[in-house]
């Protein structure tokens, strides 16, 4: 017996009685001794909860976190505060250990979840229907490529530069199953995704046009051009977007976006060391049929009561098999349920404060450090720049227990000397200050102002 | 204590709120300076101004209407619904794990690249196959993985194929990710004894197949015997043999997918690994696989190098990037915390129990009284699950397998999974996991047989099951037919009859 299991010598006895077998063994008749293991598994041995959690703990130790350095990491993911609310709720077994939703009658508090998920993205992204999540933003990316598949049945996406790295490569990656050819458009001198250029890659074979807002320097992009030149030619234009700097920002729906997806972890979900968060899937009504994943709908019960119902499932694989609209199966619903908690705590008021908080302080940081900017124009909550001498610039900030930023040299080799700097409301006035100390230019009775 | 359903967003009241913004210790600059004119958002999201304690109940409140893994007894089949050790949450939620930054800097983040690196040995030992990537998202990505670094390793011989081979049996995850992977769906039949239909497969396996998708044990519960021949036929077609781990549940410790011929396999961490479901995810599906399909593993690879750990981006060959970062770490640290509390001999006996429970519980339905009306499908010992077919309820009783379904939630028990898989009529398909004690499988095996015998008396109350929950049967149909997939208010939707009813003021609902 292991602690998780409850198996007394009675109950052997009387179990294998009642199924009419002498021993363990021959339940397992069935598997040919020559693919059998015939030895344990070389594994530790198991060991109780407390030498466990010690050694888990031990591991945790050797990390360095958001706990213990004042970080400006971001490029996708954010140190945001979670508020104790969202631990507590989401802790509760009820949230936290039932499948996914099959049988509505005992699951209408997920499914009520979901449901106002959806409100909610719906009104972050402008678009009216959004599902209950996806994995996360990357391959939220991909996912809206394969719709554009689905939809146009055109072979070609085109994709900006000012995508985040991580959502062009997973949409080259899954692009090359569905089929499809991925082809990148430039950024202009500013760190714009260069309009013209992505208008003239966009031809008649261009399924969707892939943008991203903020963008991944940073850069508010001018969204009406880029929805313009990208549905030229009948395509459709996705737009990736963080949903924290959409507190500010005009939702890519009123722009004429067709699809806005993106990584959720900013709204109230941890670190975690990259996941579990939650990706967003937002639409145009058009679409609703062609969406992935769950979508939770409003309907009535017998007695016309009001209720909840996963809908639209001729969509889904385990109704629709091959001809499913994606093979999305388990996606990321207690995340999502952290996200939905997260936007009401903020609430409508709350929500904009924190966005003008964060477009303040990093248009701060951004003077305050002094450094020859790679993205001078507007920015929400991140921007690039250059740094002299950057190594012994990320040298220096370590010292000061700062760490400040991504380098962009792995995905950008054009800004080998640059860097890519966050703010949160983590992140105060004091510690921007402290950064700019540390790697910042100098600059004289400018600091305060 | 009932109320009326209410969302989030018809408990909101101008001016409450739960959050207090941090001091602006910067100057006030107006938004209009530093955006532009045209990309500032107009008017706000429309989201809930409600207090925090509201908020507290609202949610606690809709969590007491889900029934969940704790509370009781929860069979549902392919699914895996075992038990999520505590600790794990505890484990999880330390500080340097919950708020490691991903793009932390590697010689910063050795605790979490050293876990990453042992869950990925112990996972390929458990599997039988040497090479893991930790990063797909959840099962269905695992496969796709699956058959995208498929796709690479023939492309990188020079060949083309089109077509994957599934069994008539499969999950529907199955074909979905085929045809998202760009190739075309054969199906496999399913022989008498409920394998592969051998010859069958013979037919079928030519130079275009690229690849045979399985699960073994297979959603009927049933390992295939012929398993090796399979394997052969497969290798010997050019093809790869993939893995579906959603059954792995059966056999850790006992058979390894590896050593039966299989090149690549997805391991479900939130089935046979613990990872707690909550409602729908989230999951991970790392993949195993062989040396050959190794080169075209996803980036970044962990990898040790003197005893440092590092990741690897510079793989020439590989397939590129699934997702963002390393993949869902959260669910890594609870997994790996099962398999350091269980070690080898403890995920041995979680097979066992998985699989002597099953046997069980299926002895107790073959009870007259029961097995008349609930035949199990391809009878014979079965692995970590079994299907019964509601065939004979339906024609003797008259209730379906989704009234007897319905009927259960009046008993506490979450239903099997039903209607699956396709080729059994009326299917029940029923896990019981080794988490359960005898005595919770003899009380489910008593409910079956209530709701039986009930419906000889009167049918009717298992039809209109059911009758204790906090809604009862739902309109799917007509939510489908006009889908209402977000909250308006009242004047929004002037034209939506179901609207009419006004929702009640805020604070108002309390229970």
């Amino acid at each position: 017996m292991s602690r998780y299991t409850g198996v007394t010598d009675e109950d052997l006895r009387a179990m294998l009685g009642a199924i009419g077998v002498d021993s363990l063994e021959d339940l397992f008749a069935d598997i040919p001794d020559s693919v059998r293991l015939g030895r344990d598994i070389d594994l530790p041995p198991g060991q109780s909860e407390q030498e466990v959690y010690e050694h888990l703990a031990s591991l945790a130790a050797r990390n360095r976190s958001a706990e213990e350095e004042i970080t400006f990491l971001g490029a996708g993911m954010y140190d945001h505060y979670v508020p104790s609310l969202i631990d507590t709720l989401l802790s509760r077994s009820e949230f936290l250990t039932p499948y996914t939703p099959y049988q509505p009658e005992i699951s209408q508090g997920g499914l009520q979840v979901m449901f106002e998920f959806q409100t909610a993205i719906s009104e972050l992204t402008g678009l009216p229907v959004s599902n209950a999540s996806v994995y996360e933003g990357p391959s939220a990316v991909a996912a809206a490529g394969y719709l554009a598949k689905l939809e146009t049945k055109r072979h070609r996406l085109v994709a900006s530069r000012g995508l985040h790295p991580h959502s062009r490569a997973a949409l080259i990656t899954h692009a090359a199953g569905y089929g499809m050819e991925v082809v990148e458009s430039p950024l202009d001198d500013e760190g714009h995704t260069d309009v013209e250029a992505l208008a003239a890659m966009v031809d008649n074979d261009t399924a969707a046009a892939f943008v991203q807002q903020p963008n991944f320097l940073g850069t508010v992009e001018d969204l009406g051009a880029l929805v313009e030149a990208g549905k030229s030619t009948g395509a459709m234009l996705v737009c990736a977007a963080d949903p924290i700097a959409l507190s500010v920002l005009k939702p890519p729906g009123e722009f004429g976006a067709d699809l806005c997806v993106g990584e959720g972890q900013a709204l109230g979900n941890r670190l975690d060391f990259g996941g579990p968060s939650f990706g967003f899937f937002a639409a145009d009504e058009r679409f609703i049929r062609k969406m992935p994943g769950r979508i939770a709908g409003e309907t009535r019960d017998v007695d016309g009561r009001r209720g909840f119902v996963l809908t639209l499932q001729t969509r889904e694989q385990h109704i629709r098999r091959e001809k499913a609209t994606h093979n999305i199966c388990t996606a990321q619903a207690l995340n999502a349920l952290a996200g939905v908690v997260y936007l009401s705590w903020l609430g409508k008021r709350g929500f904009v404060e924190l966005g003008e908080l964060l477009l303040r302080r990093t248009h701060y940081a951004r003077e305050t450090l002094g450094l020859d900017p790679i993205n001078p124009g507007a920015v929400v909550r991140e921007f690039a720049v250059r740094v002299p001498d950057l190594d012994a610039a990320l040298a220096r900030a370590r010292e000061a227990g700062i760490n400040p930023g991504y380098p962009l040299r792995r995905d950008f080799p054009e800004f080998s000397d640059g860097l890519l700097v966050a703010v949160t409301e983590r992140r105060t006035k004091e510690h921007i200050d402290r950064l700019a100390a540390a790697i910042g230019a100098p600059k004289p009775a400018q600091v305060g102002v | 204590m009932s109320e009326d359903t209410i969302t989030v967003f018809e408990r909101s009241s101008p001016g409450r709120r739960a959050f207090t913004a941090p001091e602006t210790d910067v100057p006030e600059v107006p938004v209009e300076d530093l955006l532009p004119a045209d990309q500032i958002r107009e008017r706000p999201a429309e989201l809930p101004e409600i207090t925090e304690p509201e908020l507290a109940r609202h949610y606690t409140t809709l969590s007491s209407k889900n029934f969940h893994l704790d509370e009781g007894f929860y069979p549902l089949g392919s699914c895996t619904m075992k038990h999520n050790p505590k600790l794990h949450e505890r484990v999880a939620a330390l500080s340097g794990h919950a708020r490691l930054h991903p793009l932390q800097d590697p010689e910063y983040a050795q605790g979490a690249l050293e876990l990453m690196w042992n869950l990925q040995a112990a996972l390929g030992e458990i599997a039988g196959l040497p090479h893991v990537s930790l990063q797909p998202s959840a099962g269905s990505h695992g496969e796709l993985a699956g058959l995208l670094l498929t796709r690479a390793y023939h492309e990188d011989r020079g060949e083309q194929r089109t077509k994957v081979l599934t069994p008539d049996t499969a999950h529907g995850t199955n074909p979905a990710t085929v045809t998202m992977a760009g190739y075309e769906v054969v199906k496999v039949g399913t022989a008498e004894d409920g394998g592969v239909d051998l010859d069958d497969l013979r037919d079928q396996a030519g130079d275009d197949v690229a690849c045979l998708m399985l699960t073994n044990p297979n959603t009927l519960g049933l390992f295939d015997r012929n398993i090796e021949e399979i394997a052969r036929i497969v290798h010997d077609a050019g093809a790869t043999l993939y893995y579906d781990g959603a059954n792995l549940n059966a056999v850790m410790g006992i058979a390894r997918p590896g050593d039966m011929g299989f090149d690549i396999v997805h391991f479900n961490l939130h089935k046979t690994f613990t990872q707690p479901h909550g409602g729908g995810g989230p999951g991970a599906g790392p993949i195993a696989c062989s040396d050959r399909i190794e080169p075209f593993l996803p980036i970044p690879q962990v990898v040790e190098r003197d005893g440092r750990f590092d990741l690897d981006h510079d793989r020439p060959k590989s397939i590129g990037k699934l997702r963002g970062f390393q993949g869902n770490f959260g669910v890594f640290v609870r997994s790996y915390a099962y398999i350091r509390s269980l070690g080898g001999d403890g995920l041995k006996d979680v097979s066992e129990v998985a699989v002597l429970n099953a046997n069980y519980l299926k002895a107790l339905l073959a009870e007259p009284g029961i097995a008349e009306y609930l035949p199990v499908a391809f009878d014979r010992i079965c692995m970590h699950e079994f299907v019964v077919s509601g065939a004979g309820a339906k024609e003797t009783l008259g209730i379906k397998t989704l009234d007897i379904a319905k009927r259960m939630l009046d008993h506490d028990v979450h239903p099997p999974t039903v209607y699956f898989p396709l080729l059994v009529d009326e299917a029940l398909m029923i896990e019981p996991t080794e988490t359960e004690v005898k005595e919770r499988l003899d009380h489910f095996a008593e409910v079956v047989r209530s709701i039986l015998e009930e419906a000889k008396e009167d049918p009717e109350v298992a039809r209109s099951a059911p009758h204790t929950t906090p809604v009862r049967r739902l309109d799917e149909a007509g939510a489908a037919k006009r889908p209402v997939v977000r909250w308006r208010p009242v004047d929004e939707n002037p034209g939506d009859p179901d609207r009419a009813r006004k929702a009640p003021a805020s604070g108002s609902g309390a229970m």
